[in-house]
This record gives structure tokens, sequence and C-alpha cells, in this order.
């Protein structure tokens, strides 16, 4: 098929950057969409030019490195999928594609599609974690943990880190990439007692970061490519409310 | 120089609880003087990083991804062994030892593969306590399930993302580390070289991809958790980024390269479907457990699957060959992957295969289906039948998967002694990087284990034996080995950006990767590798004359960081094909199809093995390969380690 992409490019952080205009040529059905793009460099190579830079790694949706909004939705309309596992057969001969980074001001732009999300590490950072000393661990068995109260945790916990909830919210909020870190850990009897530290601590950063606040629009939900549940949201407004009333009354 | 592995003295069972008493302490308050650098942040990088800073010593993390919690350990998908025996189904430390000693078709060291084992159960309670999400019986406890080369349940799983799950872990231990200030981490950021001083391994030389500066970064030792080189051969189930860089600039300082003919095709793979591939994708080996593999028993029906003519439904039972059930009747589609793979190439090779291409087999589950219910199945492995889908584009519970062997994992690797120290002081070599837990074949869900059984529990305790006898910091960036070194890798990424020829990075590593597969892939031969070792020059040359990188060194520019990396896979590769043609002898993921059993074998009229199976030559090479390198376009020289076996009697590797 052959296809017209418009895409962003943008030499640098500092470069305003615009939207560039290529013929995609000749591209298998079969081809992943980051296929396409790796035969479009190569065309732009040909021609001795800079090739489109993104960020990509495992290419097989679960390292969370790819990114790009298609047509205006983070890893493209198609739902549960990440950018690298969307395949070029959900797309017809003559479209035109637009691509672009994820944009929010807590993402600063690197070089054309290449975003810097370094700013979720920090949010880890600030209390995403079970502080457990390595040889510390009892038995794993010795805390049995119901199998409703796992899965739960568990599907919190597969988030891969890419930021399309927040490159989807028109407030760039990241609630559902924290909401997610703080369900997973703070439903498990391990995560219990850092309970309170953990929510207060990651709002606190995710705020400093710049991103901004929850409108209850749930485009997050509808992009994620691990479908993670808006309900995790709610639950961490319940614990950040919970934990600011004790740290009030206790100072 | 003399190959110590330094395995301690006494009974194999004892060997490690001795080493840990004998191994030299660092008392808390001198251990925060010294610095350690580890290179990669997964599995084997981000749990050395996050455990040796909880230790108290000054860690410097690097990782070429946007985070450390991107490395690829993350893709693992069927889950991690371990002896717990919560099954009560006969497993032990013993029989995990015992498996994978013969998994790696006896050629492991076994002192390290029984450290291995007993660890293993000590990652499970750390992981557990770290908020991994194993799944879990209704009572509340642990589930397990079957990996290849085993009879019993020890394989602990996340659905079908175990390695995520294990390695958010451990990201999430190394970011309190970095939030306490142990760990300063260097994301973007790649090892272009290594700093030797004195001969001992001091620093490194790294490049900062953002803005492209060319940093130097002095130690105590140097930690290498930088995984497999399976990208050498272009297609595998490895990320696009990884690669063998740092590894084989140690090796060009000195580190000898151990086994890299070891290499691992994967037997379930989606496979290739056209020249503008850029990576395969990888069916988790769990799915063997319940899915039955096979292709038509005729070449006939074979030939109208392929043109359209027929479907899978179509063959009657009767028609069709389960072959793995037929030749291995006791683990039946549990046979190890070595195994699995090659005999679904000679069923390809016969003219039954069933993709387009002729090289697909059948995975189905329609036996399991009818058994269990699709409920059942989608609970089981409902995501990697969703990623089977999006990428055949077909629906899994109603047609068969079609599957191929590809390169998936890589078991040779750097030298190291039992305290994973290489032949070069300081430099300590961790997880897939090193070659010396899975000998010549891994077994499925090991390699999660060996990982993390790596920088969580043996180098927080092996390193002190280096690091006691190094005054700390004594070595700065300051030193003069640091200028020059630096100097080094600057003269080649001039000489990189200013070649301007005509062709792409991507072609060469096509080529080189088209080359190796085929001479050096599934089965090898002796007169293919001669040929390949004097192919892969000229692409090598045509490389440095011919290469075109776009932009400039000083900012962002992927195309230059891509050509830094097949630069060291075009000689790379050729150290590859020379141990696969100095090894003489068939071996697990070694196939030399010069050495395979005949039906004039004693040990096929007997009924030990069978006609076609890898025969090893134990009284030849019983040993560890140790490459030392003298040059580019010179042969490297080769060491050896001899195997000791005390209680895992070679023999004959068989799964009937």
């Amino acid at each position: 098929m052959n296809l017209t992409l418009k895409v962003w490019r943008q030499k640098n952080a500092n470069d305003p950057g615009q939207l560039e205009t290529y013929q995609a040529k000749e591209i298998p059905s079969e081809a992943s969409f980051l296929e396409m793009l790796d035969i479009v460099n190569n065309q732009i190579l040909e021609q001795g030019q800079d090739p489109i830079h993104f960020d990509h790694d495992c290419r097989e949706g679960i390292c969370g490195m790819c990114s790009l909004n298609i047509n205006g939705i983070p890893h493209s309309k198609e739902q549960g999928i990440t950018t690298c596992q969307v395949h070029m057969r959900k797309f017809s001969d003559g479209d035109t594609i637009w691509i672009e980074p994820f944009r929010a001001k807590a993402f600063p732009i690197v070089k054309d599609l290449v975003v810097d999300r370094s700013s979720f590490d920090r949010i880890i950072q600030a209390g995403g974690y079970i502080d457990v000393r390595t040889g510390s661990a009892p038995d794993a068995n010795s805390v049995p943990i119901s199998k409703e109260v796992a899965d739960a945790a568990f599907d919190a916990a597969t988030c891969i880190g890419c930021g399309a909830c927040v490159a989807a919210c028109k407030n760039a909020s990241a609630m559902l990439f924290v909401s997610a870190k703080a369900s997973h850990l703070n439903q498990l009897p391990q995560g219990a007692p850092e309970k309170e530290a953990r929510v207060i601590g990651m709002v606190e950063q995710m705020d400093e970061e710049g991103f901004g606040n929850c409108t209850n629009h749930f485009e997050c939900e509808a992009v994620c490519p691990k479908s993670i549940s808006a309900d995790n949201i709610a639950k961490l407004n319940r614990d950040y409310l919970l934990a600011k009333a004790k740290q009030s009354v206790s100072s | 120089m003399s190959l110590d592995s330094k395995i301690p003295e006494g009974p194999l069972s004892q060997k490690w609880t001795k080493h840990k008493m004998d191994s030299k302490l660092i008392n808390p308050a001198n251990k925060r003087k010294y610095k350690v650098i580890v290179v990669g942040s997964g599995l084997a990088g981000g749990s050395a990083a996050a455990t040796l800073a909880e230790l108290g010593y000054q860690v410097e993390c690097f990782c070429y991804q946007d985070s450390p919690r991107r490395a690829h350990s993350i893709a693992a998908q069927g889950g991690i062994n371990a002896a717990k025996n919560y099954q009560n189904d006969g497993d032990s430390v013993q029989r995990l030892f015992y498996d994978t000693i013969k998994g790696g078709d006896f050629r492991s060291r076994e002192a390290n593969v029984y450290r291995l084992s007993e660890v293993s159960c000590n990652i499970i309670d750390q992981a557990t306590a770290q908020g991994v999400p194993f799944a879990r019986e209704y009572g509340g406890l642990l589930a397990n399930r079957s990996f290849g080369g085993a009879q019993v349940s020890r394989t602990f799983y996340a659905r079908g993302q175990t390695g995520q799950q294990l390695l958010i872990g451990c990201y999430q231990a190394l970011e309190k580390e970095i939030q306490k200030g142990g760990v300063k981490m260097h994301t973007r950021t790649e090892m272009m070289d290594l700093v030797l001083v004195d001969g001992h391994a001091k620093g490194i030389v790294v490049r900062d991809m953002v803005t492209g500066e060319i940093r130097t970064h002095a130690a105590d030792a140097v930690l290498l958790c930088t995984g497999g080189y399976g990208n050498v051969f272009y297609l595998s189930t490895n990320a696009m980024g990884c690669n063998v860089m740092a590894a084989f600039k140690a090796h060009k300082r000195g580190a000898y390269f151990s086994n890299p003919c070891y290499t691992q095709i994967h037997p379930t793979c989606i496979p290739v479907s056209g020249d503008y591939q850029s990576k395969l994708t990888l069916m988790s080996e769990s799915l063997r457990n319940d899915g039955r593999i096979w292709v038509p028993k005729s070449k006939e029906d074979a030939a109208a699957i392929r043109e359209g003519k027929k479907k899978a439904s179509d063959i009657p039972d009767e028609d069709r060959d389960y072959y793995l059930e037929r030749k291995y009747p006791s683990f039946g589609n549990l046979a190890p992957r070595d195994i699995a793979s090659r005999a679904a190439k000679e069923a390809c090779d016969d003219g039954r295969g069933v993709a387009k291409s002729g090289l697909g087999v059948y995975l189905d589950f329609r036996d399991a289906i009818d058994r269990l219910g699709e409920d059942t199945i989608r609970a089981r492995y409902g995501n990697l039948f969703q990623m089977y889908e999006k990428i055949a584009g077909e629906n899994p519970y109603q047609q068969p998967m079609m599957i191929y062997p590809a390169v998936h994992y890589t078991m040779g690797g750097l030298w190291v002694d039992y305290n994973l120290m290489s032949n070069l002081p300081g430099l300590h070599v961790l997880g897939e990087a090193n070659f010396s837990d899975h000998g010549a074949n891994r077994l499925g869900a090991s390699a999660l284990m060996q990982g993390l059984a790596d920088g969580y529990f043996v180098i927080p305790t092996t390193i002190a034996n280096y690091l006691a006898t190094q005054t700390p910091g004594s070595i700065t960036e300051e030193h003069e080995a640091f200028n020059s070194a630096k100097k080094e890798v600057e003269e080649r990424i001039q000489k990189l950006m200013s070649i301007q020829g005509t062709k792409t990075v991507d072609y060469y590593h096509r080529e080189l990767g088209l080359l190796i597969w085929d001479k050096c892939g599934m089965a090898r031969d002796k007169a293919g590798l001669e040929e390949a070792i004097e192919k892969v020059k000229v692409i090598r040359d045509d490389f440095w004359k011919n290469v075109f990188i776009p932009g400039e060194a000083n900012g962002l520019n992927m195309e230059l960081e891509k050509a830094g990396r097949v630069a060291d896979f075009l000689e790379f590769g050729e150290l590859l094909l020379r141990d696969a043609h100095q090894r003489e002898e068939s071996c697990g993921g070694h196939f030399r199809s010069e050495h395979q059993f005949t039906d004039t074998d004693a040990e096929v009229q007997s009924g030990k093995t069978q006609v076609g199976e890898a025969k090893r030559h134990d009284d030849e090479f019983s040993y560890v390969s140790a490459w030392e390198f003298t040059g580019v376009d010179n042969e490297p020289v080769l060491h050896k380690e001899e195997l000791i076996f005390e209680e895992a009697q070679p023999s004959i590797r068989s799964y009937q």
C-alpha cells in the first residue's frame, strides 16, 4: 500500500519543530507500524538525509519504550496495544497518517518523536516500591494472598510506563500511572506498612514534575495499552485523602 | 595466562556455604569508600546495583534505554525456576542442579550450577516480598507450571509476563536506592570501552546518547550485566538495541570470550513473513504445556496447506505427525529447546512445513480446548493468544498457531571464575553476558533465575574478594589510561562518521545476520563455517569503506549508535564462527552435521538414543573454550578450562 505521512520533525529540545510530509511507498500490509517507519527511514537514508528518530526497543509491546501519537491517539486507535504492535493491515491504501510525539510539559521532546519520560522514574523513587532488604525476605508461602487480591494487584502491575495515559489527557495528568503503582503495592500485605508514605510521596512528586490534575475524562483508560482501569484513580484518591488526614491529625 | 576457576574445595553441596564463610568481608564504614560501576539494568544489573547500594557501596549504573525499567529481561514470558518443591512432586536442589547440567548437555561448570540451584529458592522469597504478583492458587499459596527438560512443576510465573514483573520489582528496588543516594543512574548512556589500569578494570568510557558527549568514569571494580549477543543474527527475539559492544570491548581489552558458538534457537516463535521484518516474536514455552506440535504426515497434505487448498482442521488425526510425542514419548511436547527446534527444522526440511514459506509447524490447542474449555485456556495464555492474533492476524482459538524456531538466547559469554570475575582483575560479568551456568543449552525459565541469582545473591558476597585487595578510590579519571581510552573512542566515532558511503547500517547488519543464520544456525558444518569466516571479513571490509551515517556525532543519532554496535558484531561474528568451527562435536545448541548418531552406532542399536541426535565427544571436548583476542585480522588464541564432573556423570542426553 502507499501512504502519505505527516511527521513531526524537531532537531533538538530548543528547535521549534514542524510537520513534514513523506510518501511511504509499497508498504506490505503484514508489516508493523514501526517496520513501516523503518522502510521510510531507509528511503530517507538513501537520499542522504537524517532519518525520523523514534523510541522503540522490544517491539513486542512490553518494554514501554515506543510511544507516538498516531492520528492524534497515543498508540493509535487500536485498543489494548502499543505502537509497536500496530500492524499496517489496519490502514488502507492512500491513507494519510499524522505521527506526532507524546505531548506533555513533563515529557520534554528530545528529538523528533523522542521524548524524555524520566519524570516517571522520579515518581517511582518517591515511593513506588516496597522497601525490602535483599536476603531478609521470609519464605514466599508464609504470607498467603487470596487469588482475587493477587489478580487485582497483577492487573494494576501490568503498567509498562509508556506515558500514553499522560499523552491522551487534556490536563497531561499522570494519575493513571501513579494510581496503578499505588494500587499494585497498596493492596498486597507486603506493601501495607508503607502505604501512606507511598501515596503522599508519589502524588507530591507528580505535582512537582508538572503533570496536571485529573478531571475524570478517562481518556487515559481508553488508550492504556494494558487496559488498566481508571478505578485505580478512585482508590488512589481515597488512600491519599486518608493518608493526608492521618498526617494532619498526628502532626 | 592460566584459567583458575577458583572452585572451592569440598563436596559440591558444601562449596557455596564454605565459600561464603571463606570470602572476605568489608566493614560497613569502609564499604562506602568503594565505587562500583554496573553496566546494564536488567535482572542481573538492576539486582546487583540495588543490592550493592543497600550494602553501602557507591554504585554508578548505566543503561542505553531511557529508563532502567526497559531492559530486555522485561520481555521474558514464561517463568522462573526454583527448587521449592511446593508441589511435593519430588523436586530438590539436587534435581534442579541435575536437570540444568543435563539440559546444558554436560558443558557447564558443576559448582556454579549447584550454587544457582541453591539460591533459586531465595529469589522467589525476595521477589514475593518486593510485591511481585506471582500466580496463586485459590488457597492463597503460589502456583507452579512445567517447563521443558523437567518432569516436575517448579516454574513460578506471573501470567505470560514473568520477566516484566520480576524486572519491575528489581527496578523499584533500584529506584529506591537512587532516591537514597546509593546509586547514581545514567540513562541513555552507552558503554564504549573498558579502561584498564595495570591490567585491572578500573573504569569505562561512555557516550551520552543525547548530547554525544564522550565521558569517562573511574571505579574500584566494573560489573558487566549487558545481556547476550543474539542480535548478531540480525533477526532474533532480542530487543532492537541488544548488542555485544560492552562485552566485546572488554574482550578486545583482554577478557576471554567463552563458547560463543552456544546459541539458543527457541522452537516456538512466529515465523518470518518478509524482508522488511525487524525482529521475531517469541511465543512462550509455557504454551507447550497444553499445545501439541505437529505437521502433516504426508508432503502432499503439507503442500495443500501451503497453497491454501486445505486447512489444519481438514487433516484427520491419523494423518498428523505429532513428532515430538512420537520421538520423545516421556517428555513429549516439553522436550528441551534445542531438541524441539531441530525436530521442527527436520520436519520442514522434509517438505512437511505448513507456513507459506515452508518454514513453520503447528502448535495446536484444539485438544486442550476440548478438554479444559476455552475459558481455562484464556486464563492461562490469554495475553499470548492475543499477541499472536495481533501479529499473525489469525485467531489461535480457532486455528492452530504457526511457529518456527528463532534465535533467542546465547549461552556463551565472557569467561568468569566462581566469583563471577573474568580473567581481567576487577571485571565481573553477570547474567546472560557470562558463560557459566547453562552449558550448551539453557532450559526454559532458567535465565531469570540466573540473572537474579548473580545480582541479588552471588556478587554481593564475591565482589568483596576482589575489593578487599584494592585501596578504595586509588584510581581516578585523571589517570592517563582514561584519557587515551577516551581518545580511541572519539577517533573510532570520527572514523565511522567520515566514511559517508552509500549503504545503510541495516544493510550490513542484515547481510551478516543472514550469513550467520545460514552457516551457523540450527545446523553447522566445517565447509560452511570456513566459507562464512571468509565472507564475514568481506562484509566487514565493505562496511568500513561504504557505510553511510547521516547527521552529526554530537547529538542524538540513532544511525551512529547502530553503526557502533554493528561494527562490533562484524568482528564478533567471526569469533562465533571460529568457535563453531573448532568444536568438532555436537552438543546442545551447537549441532555439527558431521557429528550425529547414525544407525551404525552401538548407542542407537541398543536403543539409548536415535539416529540424528547430537553426538558429543567427551574425550576430546569436555572443556570450556576461552578465546583470547589477538587483533582484528588475527586468529584468536584458544585457552581451555577442563570440566570436572564429580556428581553428574556425563551420559547420552535422552528425553525418550
